[in-house]
């Protein structure tokens, strides 16, 4: 069973729609017409070439050669999470908390999965562990993202009032421990929500693509129900690592806030 | 009874003693405060003395030595130190819904009569408190861990001639119940008279003078 092959005929019939959508914002001038052009050409290029480099991986199975995909994956990522930092801690750390949380989190779940719950043949098939770390760190790179704004920025705002729960002899962890969990909460908010929905209102992505390329709905299912569990786990593990590490940066040794020192307003 | 640049070693154990205190190009500061009595300082705003108060309770990092009854700041944690060098701010932020969920160990209800409050008041709502009430309930809620130092930044600046009477009995009888000691920030010196055993001044150089 293969899905029915698209080529350049019935993607420039597609594309037309998106041309008339264009066309219709600048008849009412919305405006839109220009950014919707330049991302709907991007993600043509982008998908494009990922498709080339895709084909190379897969072709060959070598380990080297999906270890470099990965790390440019994550390196991406972290720039990402980085980027969405309203208040960010200064030094390579607005970079590292991010992407070694993400590090940590998706790739040892990917690992996991591939080789003990999947069990493919070698565990870095690239046909799986490229696809999946994808997934993963999509859904990580949003939960990490969010749930550090919220930490740094509510800390940043609040500082004069942690700074006297420690002036009451509380602990740091005590001083910050509510502003920890609305974090948390943020972070891990949209994956729960998406688990909750899943089947009733929306069909995710992933299973979508299996139905359409003839696997079995019952089949679909099962992979889709193992990615939501590796995406949720991976977004909490990663979350609650990267709001450590943070937290270890807003204060020193004797427990004193130095939100002033080691983090700044981008 | 604070001697200024005094050899700190040869004060007596007790009491709070600072000796060779810096903090943020500020210093050195040497005095020691014995038991049982308030040290009284004033000076006009900028001068640096909420800094030091900071600096002495471990919220901002300093070098020297404070020792508190012959116990280094350094040989405990943080929050440790700041149990028993309480430091009051001038302004108090609340964080909790309600009075009550600020206070993990419940103070005695004669503390809470003292200065002018009956049981109900740890129901009450904090964005329905007044400033001066929310000033005396920020010095109960300070005195939770009975500590044995209190950094007084201007205790009773938002407070009314009535209540400035009923909390300087309070503190004063604090101090005396736990033989405990306090620096006392104030701009009045009428206060300082009334409460404190000796008077200095920081001035606007960041050195300390002695007014009594």
């Amino acid at each position: 069973m293969n899905v029915i092959p698209l080529g350049a005929f019935e993607l420039s019939l597609a594309s037309l729609l998106v041309l008339l959508l264009a066309w219709l914002s600048f008849r009412t001038r919305l405006e839109i017409e220009k950014p919707l052009l330049i991302a709907a050409l991007r993600t043509t290029v982008q998908l494009s070439l990922i498709g080339v480099v895709l084909n190379t991986v897969f072709a060959s199975v070598n380990f080297w050669l999906v270890m470099l995909v990965w790390v440019v994956m994550l390196t991406a990522a972290g720039y990402e999470v980085m980027a969405r930092q309203k208040v960010r801690v200064k030094g390579p750390g607005r970079f590292f908390i991010g992407a070694s949380s993400m590090l940590v989190s998706s790739f040892s779940i990917m690992v996991l999965i591939l080789a003990l719950v999947i069990k493919v043949e070698p565990w870095y098939s690239p046909r799986y562990a490229i696809p999946i770390l994808g997934m993963l760190l999509g859904n990580t790179m949003n939960g990490i993202a969010l749930a550090m704004n919220t930490f740094s920025s509510l800390a940043w705002n609040r500082r004069a009032m942690i700074e006297q729960r420690l002036a009451l002899g509380q602990t740091a962890i005590a001083a910050v421990e509510d502003i920890w969990r609305e974090s948390v909460r943020t972070g891990l908010i949209p994956i729960i929500n998406s688990m909750a929905a899943a089947g009733l209102v929306s069909l995710p992505g992933m299973m979508t693509g299996q139905i359409l390329a003839g696997n079995t709905a019952t089949d679909a299912v099962r992979y889709q129900i193992l990615i939501m569990f590796m995406i949720s786990s991976g977004t909490g593990f990663g979350v609650i690592l990267s709001l450590w590490l943070m937290r270890r940066r807003m204060f020193d040794g004797r427990s004193r806030l130095r939100m002033r020192d080691s983090f700044h307003v981008s | 009874m604070a001697k200024s640049n005094a050899d700190a070693s040869r004060i007596a154990m007790n009491g709070l003693i600072v000796d060779q205190l810096r903090f943020m190009h500020r210093g050195p500061y040497s005095f020691g405060i014995p038991s049982s009595s308030v040290f009284g300082l004033s000076g006009s705003s900028g001068s640096g003395k909420t800094l030091m108060l900071r600096a002495m309770s471990d919220l901002d990092p300093y070098t020297g030595r404070i020792s508190l009854n012959g116990i280094d700041c350094q040989s405990l944690s943080g929050p440790e130190w700041r149990q028993k060098v309480a430091w009051l701010p001038a302004e108090s932020l609340w964080w909790h819904e309600t009075v009550g969920a600020h206070f993990w160990k419940r103070p005695s209800l004669e503390w809470f009569n003292e200065l002018g409050f009956g049981e109900e008041v740890t129901q009450w709502e904090i964005s329905r408190l007044s400033t001066g009430e929310k000033q005396r309930l920020a010095i109960l809620r300070l005195l939770q861990h009975h500590p044995a130092a209190l950094l007084l930044d201007e205790p009773t600046a938002s407070l009314d001639k009535n209540n400035i009477a009923v909390v300087e009995k309070f503190i004063l009888k604090y101090l005396s119940d736990c033989q405990g000691l306090a620096v006392w920030v104030s701009h009045d010196s009428g206060q300082l008279d009334r409460v404190a055993a000796c008077h200095y001044a920081m001035q606007l150089d960041g050195s300390l003078r002695q007014l009594r």
